[in-house]
């Protein structure tokens, strides 16, 4: 099939596969999946400026469904999901400002490439390290005490430090009730403000961070984090393609085309979560950064850009 | 894994592939009808009058989204007798 604005020949029926594998990795995780789906695009030959902008088009859409869905079982707290929003697209501006810097001095490639490995490689370690510990610890529990059932289910052995943060009084204190968490409105936003500049600086939706960092630091429960960040990125999505949009570099029909994978891998991915407790979620986890640092490093060593 | 399990997941598995064959004819049918005539004036859009392009990118994308999700979830009510998860 001929996609007339980006000048491409591309099989609908790939892109319909690579958006429902993406459609259910966001569903699950609440990841964007741009790791993946950037790379797929050009892999079929799609430019790179293309690839990027398609794939934020067809995040929002993707997003869109799996949030709908994720909202359905009680997954999405929106007070948090609109004041990290702001967050989001502050740090993303101040990402897309940090990349033009790079760019004059002329090393912005090599220092993307190092900062993302860096930041995949971190976010794998710490929770697989997390996650395993916090399976443990519960393993040792339920043999001491009665069953318990997995559900949405939730602990984490990074909880002390999780509580210590939530101490801090700094007003505006905002109250979450959905989450259950009473928290400083400025430890919101700079957490959105963080995985915005990630978004902005090394691409995509940046939920690899952003889920993580909505457990671990806020204390979000992971099945609440994984829809809320999906309702994030609806947001902050739409806004990256509309700048992408006005610089020519979104071919719609694509992004049409993978979302209706996408709706199906979505609602698979959502209706999964609520079989699986928060800890194996988060383990779950931990290959997705190591595929994007795998396809950062195979970029530097060998010259391709995927 | 029980007997009852393995039936619900079996009936889980025959209902999605199902649901994929019907979802499949109507996304073919949606390709050749709707992105066949909206080719051509989104590329003169792109080309002449790039924000509203934008904006009717991201329209586009939201509707489709929610129009999708509207199908699927209908889709998976009807053949699972009523329960969409």
């Amino acid at each position: 099939m001929f996609f007339p604005i980006s000048h491409t020949h591309v099989s609908p029926i790939y892109l319909v596969v690579v958006g429902f594998l993406i459609g259910v990795l966001g569903g699950f995780f609440g990841v964007g999946g741009s790791f993946i789906a950037g790379p797929a695009l050009r892999l079929v030959g799609v430019d790179w400026n293309f690839a990027v902008g398609t794939d934020l088009a067809h995040i929002v859409g993707k997003s869109v469904v799996a949030a709908k869905r994720h909202r359905a079982l009680g997954n999405v707290d929106l007070r948090l999901g609109l004041i990290m929003a702001l967050g989001t697209i502050g740090g993303a501006e101040v990402g897309a400002q940090l990349i033009e810097v790079f760019k004059r001095a002329g090393n912005v490639n090599f220092v993307v490439s190092v900062v993302s490995i860096v930041i995949y490689l971190g976010i794998s370690s710490f929770m697989l390290w997390e996650s395993w510990k916090t399976l443990a610890r519960s393993k040792r529990s339920t043999a001491r005490k009665s069953k318990t059932p997995a559900g949405k289910s939730d602990d984490s052995a990074f909880q002390h430090v999780t509580k210590a943060i939530q101490r801090w009084r700094i007003p505006p204190m905002i109250s979450l009730p959905v989450s259950g968490v009473t928290i400083s409105l400025w430890i919101i936003l700079l957490v959105a403000f963080v995985g915005g500049l990630c978004s902005g600086f090394l691409g995509g939706g940046a939920g690899y961070i952003r889920m993580p960092s909505m457990v671990y630091v806020l204390g979000i429960p992971t099945h609440l984090a994984v829809g809320t960040d999906l309702f994030e990125i609806i947001i902050s999505a739409s806004y990256g393609t509309f700048t992408h949009a006005i610089k020519g570099n979104v071919d719609i029909l694509i992004a049409l085309v993978m979302n209706t994978g996408a709706a199906v891998g979505a609602q698979l991915g959502a209706i999964s979560t609520q079989y699986f407790a928060g800890p194996k979620i988060r383990l779950a986890f931990v290959p997705l950064p190591l595929i994007g640092a795998a396809i950062v490093i195979y970029t530097m060593f060998s010259g391709h850009k995927l | 894994m029980s007997q009852r399990s393995k039936t619900a997941v079996r009936r889980t598995l025959r209902a999605f592939a199902f649901e994929l064959v019907i979802y499949a004819a109507l996304v073919t049918g949606y390709f050749f009808a709707v992105l066949h005539f909206l080719g051509g004036w989104l590329v003169q859009l792109e080309t002449q009058h790039i924000r509203v392009y934008a904006v009717v990118a991201i329209l586009l994308i939201l509707g489709q989204a929610v129009v999708l999700e509207a199908v699927t979830t209908g889709l998976m009510r009807l053949l699972r007798g009523g329960r969409s998860e």
